[in-house]
């Protein structure tokens, strides 16, 4: 039995502040990731609120829906957004803390990931386009070769935390630089390019491009317009912020002064924006053949940090 | 070798009709195939109304081109494309054009989608519903794990139309077929009889983005038929501007290759550049195009000394900045990783379909119009060649960009000596322009330039009133458009765009 305390270890105002923070900054990393390549390209770039407008312009806009699609094509951009707030809820930020936390959580957090995308995919297919079909069949075979990657760092740290929570893990595992450097430094590599191909940034997949050929993400969501199109948006930039939380819950220090960790987190979040924005900036998209082999070093990083924290015990 | 049979022409002059041998149709047969079996190039192969054909051959390495024709008692004949597949989609042409039958044709299917001008059947056999462009019977790999992908006619970026049909296992392209004809505008039909005022506006536009090339080969015809000469500093102008195009193009290409593979610094910078280059054609003549530089019997805008000057000025200046925005290219070995042993045209293949141009260069073929069929008074010889680079010829999609660079490393060269040798010629007599001069009755020219694509060839023949009885323009991408789908056998499906855009081949200046 558990308990509903132990269930929900954050007071209302954390909780709200969490809930607030999850909600209302992914767009915002988005605007950060273009301002820095455009800065990059020698551009002035589009605001950084860009993506704010964008989805206040979606929403009053209307649908166009393919007569060939069914309710599955709802399901994929809803999905996106209810698995974002859900998992908002299990991922630390600021706080250190989640508002939703239990043991065996993270099989959750990936479980639900897995969800978000059979559903994107689904509505994909729905829609029977060539390109749509073709999108789908990349996403989902990246997905499979980085999930492991995902995996096996997080089992890395329960081994090294010997907590099974999710928040109380990475607070652990945050404060044993010292100690396991190593394997920290393994786990964040991993996750980083896990970060990347799992939110369809350079060098997976190009989120600018305008060739159908070549997409995965994007031409998963051709067909979707008006507020669809906007919950895609929303959902994937959640995505993209909730994996930078992760990152950053395992290196950030903590203060114990709840303004200055919430601080540090935002401070944190835009270096990881620009990070990203930096790698899309300096190196071409991959071959999509050679997408595999640097998905499969992903795992390998996790998986060795995994070894190198059954060593270390 | 060239068949004896051939009258032998030079670029750019006019020649009386009846110097052309007519051969009886076999004798044209065997004299085309024979040039092509000893390694001449089929430049053109074309019919007119009264289904006299016409065959160009060229043999590049010495500097030979050859005519021949012969005239058909019906509309039928033995296809060459058997023994010669770079007639391929000139027989298919004269078919839809003239209603000429190929037979024997392995490939019949229409080009453009409008039905031929002569009266009688449709050599193809089509409903009058199904006489559009696009509607082609598409080869079909059957299976059940093959998925089939079309592209287009409408596309995503501004480009323009185009049907490409993919047969697909996964993500392996066995086959790809393209369809064209969207932006069939008839004008080789509209210039029987001409030429009409309307027809120099008409060649300016035939491909827009190769403006001077197809307006200069234009002029070239109509100087060389009518007698008039564009005196040295209008042909040294010309040849300015048609290295500018090149600069300009090459430059929006290698960009365009970075954006493709999500390489944003030079995509962005080369944007910007192209635009820089642009605006030097249109300091020349006051369009960013080159529209209405290159006039019959001269051009429209001299170059005088102070904006010789602030040419030289203003292209070293971009020529900087595009070296420091394309040497980020080379430097990336991501950039690299996209473009090697991607999109693969063998020399054999660019051979047999007579590709021409930088793919054909990158193909390890040594061809280029400005050296090997230079147009007199051009200084085009002036112009490098740099085949013994192995670097551009291993036929992948880093051989067309390399080749493209080395290319505007000439351009730049040629331009400097040009800019110099514009003022050692001083001001000049002012040169005869007349747009419409009476043209001699019953002669046949054909002036080459070379693009930025590659081959241009406008083939001229008069009628006994002095009016155009034929008039063929052949755009380099008719010839490599073929290139393109060979390239992509057995390659990766999202490889595409970056092939496409290392061929950048043009839509309108095939639908004409």
């Amino acid at each position: 039995m558990v308990e509903l305390g132990a269930l929900f270890p954050m007071g209302w105002f954390q909780t709200l502040c969490h809930v607030v923070a999850a909600l209302a900054l992914p767009p915002l990393v988005l605007g950060i990731i273009n301002k820095t390549k455009a800065a990059f390209a020698g551009k002035v770039g589009p605001p950084v609120l860009q993506l704010y407008y964008d989805l206040f312009k979606l929403v009053q806009k209307r649908m166009v829906v393919s007569r060939t699609t069914s309710w599955v094509f709802f399901a994929g951009p809803v999905g996106a957004v209810v698995v974002g707030v859900l998992v908002s809820l299990l991922v630390p930020l600021g706080d250190h803390r989640a508002p939703v936390s239990f043991a065996g959580d993270m099989v959750l957090l990936v479980a639900l990931l897995g969800l978000s995308r059979f559903l994107t995919v689904g509505a994909a297919l729905d829609t029977g386009s060539p390109f749509e079909g073709m999108g789908a069949a990349r996403e989902v075979t990246f997905a499979a070769l980085a999930e492991p990657g995902l995996f096996l760092g997080l089992c890395a740290l329960v081994v090294l935390s010997g907590q099974a929570a999710l928040a109380p893990m990475l607070a652990a595992a945050s404060q044993a630089w010292g100690a396991q450097a190593g394997t920290l430094a393994l786990v964040l590599l991993g996750w980083f390019i896990v970060l990347l191909v799992e939110n369809c940034r350079i060098p997976f997949d190009d989120p600018n491009t305008h060739l159908e050929l070549t997409m995965i993400h994007e031409v998963m969501i051709l067909d979707h317009s008006g507020p669809l199109l906007a919950m895609a948006l929303y959902g994937a930039s959640m995505k993209l912020f909730l994996l930078i939380s992760l990152l950053l819950a395992l290196c950030l220090p903590r203060t114990g002064n709840a303004p200055l960790d919430w601080g540090l987190f935002l401070a944190g979040v835009g270096a990881a924006a620009v990070l990203v924005g930096v790698v899309e900036s300096v190196i071409a998209r991959l071959r999509l053949p050679r997408i595999p082999l640097l998905l499969v070093s992903a795992a390998l990083f996790t998986g060795f940090a995994f070894l190198l924290s059954l060593v270390k015990r | 070798m060239m068949s004896g049979n051939l009258a032998r022409v030079s670029n750019g002059a006019a020649l009386p009709l009846k110097k052309v041998p007519k051969l009886s149709p076999g004798a044209f047969r065997d004299c085309v195939i024979a040039s092509v079996a000893s390694g001449s190039r089929l430049v053109a192969l074309c019919a007119d109304e009264k289904l006299q054909l016409f065959a160009i051959m060229a043999d590049d390495e010495a500097g030979i081109l050859g005519m021949a024709r012969t005239a058909l008692s019906k509309p039928a004949y033995p296809a060459l494309t058997p023994e010669c597949p770079a007639a391929q989609l000139f027989e298919r042409e004269m078919a839809e054009q003239q209603g000429l039958l190929p037979e024997g044709h392995p490939w019949f299917k229409p080009v453009r989608g409008h039905l031929p001008g002569r009266p009688g059947p449709d050599p193809f056999g089509r409903k009058p519903a199904e006489v559009l462009a696009g509607l082609i019977p598409f080869y079909r790999v059957e299976g059940t794990s093959i998925h089939e992908v079309g592209v287009g006619p409408v596309h995503a970026g501004v480009i323009e139309p185009g049907h490409f049909r993919f047969q697909c296992l996964g993500e392996e392209v066995f086959h790809l077929e393209i369809a064209l004809g969207y932006q069939h505008r008839g004008i080789e039909r509209a210039l029987l009889g001409g030429p009409h005022a309307a027809t120099l506006k008409m060649m300016e536009s035939a491909a827009g983005d190769t403006t001077i090339g197809h307006t200069w080969a234009y002029c070239q015809n109509i100087e060389a038929l009518s007698g008039i000469a564009p005196g040295p500093r209008a042909s040294l102008i010309r040849a300015i501007a048609l290295e500018l195009e090149r600069l300009a193009n090459h430059t929006g290409d290698l960009g365009a290759l970075a954006g493709d593979v999500g390489f944003l610094p030079t995509s962005s910078f080369c944007g910007r550049i192209r635009g820089d280059w642009l605006n030097l054609s249109a300091l020349l003549c006051g369009s960013r195009l080159g529209r209405d530089l290159v006039r019959p019997g001269g051009v429209g805008f001299d170059l005088d000394g102070d904006r010789c000057l602030e040419l030289r000025t203003r292209m070293e200046k971009a020529w900087a900045e595009t070296q420091a925005a394309v040497n980020l290219l080379w430097q990336a070995p991501t950039v690299m990783q996209r473009f090697e042993r991607v999109g693969l045209l063998t020399g054999e293949q660019a051979q047999e379909i007579g590709a021409v141009g930088p793919a054909a260069r990158a193909s390890g073929l040594r061809l280029d119009v400005r050296l090997q069929h230079p147009l007199s008074g051009s200084s085009q010889s002036l112009i490098p060649h740099g085949w013994d680079d192995p670097a551009g010829s291993g036929g992948d999609v880093f051989a067309r960009a390399w080749v493209r660079w080395r290319e505007m490393h000439h351009s730049i060269d040629f331009l400097s000596k040009a800019v110099s040798a514009l003022g050692a010629l001083g001001e000049g007599k002012k040169a005869e322009r007349r747009d419409r001069p009476a043209l001699g009755a019953n002669q046949v020219c054909l002036s080459l330039v070379e693009g930025w694509r590659g081959e241009i060839a406008h083939l001229a023949v008069t009628d006994a009133g002095g009016a155009f009885s034929l008039y063929k323009v052949i755009d380099p991408s008719f010839h490599n458009w073929s290139g393109l789908a060979l390239a992509m056998r057995g390659g990766q499906i999202s490889d595409f765009p970056l092939c496409n855009k290392s061929f950048n081949l043009s839509y309108c200046g095939v639908d004409l």
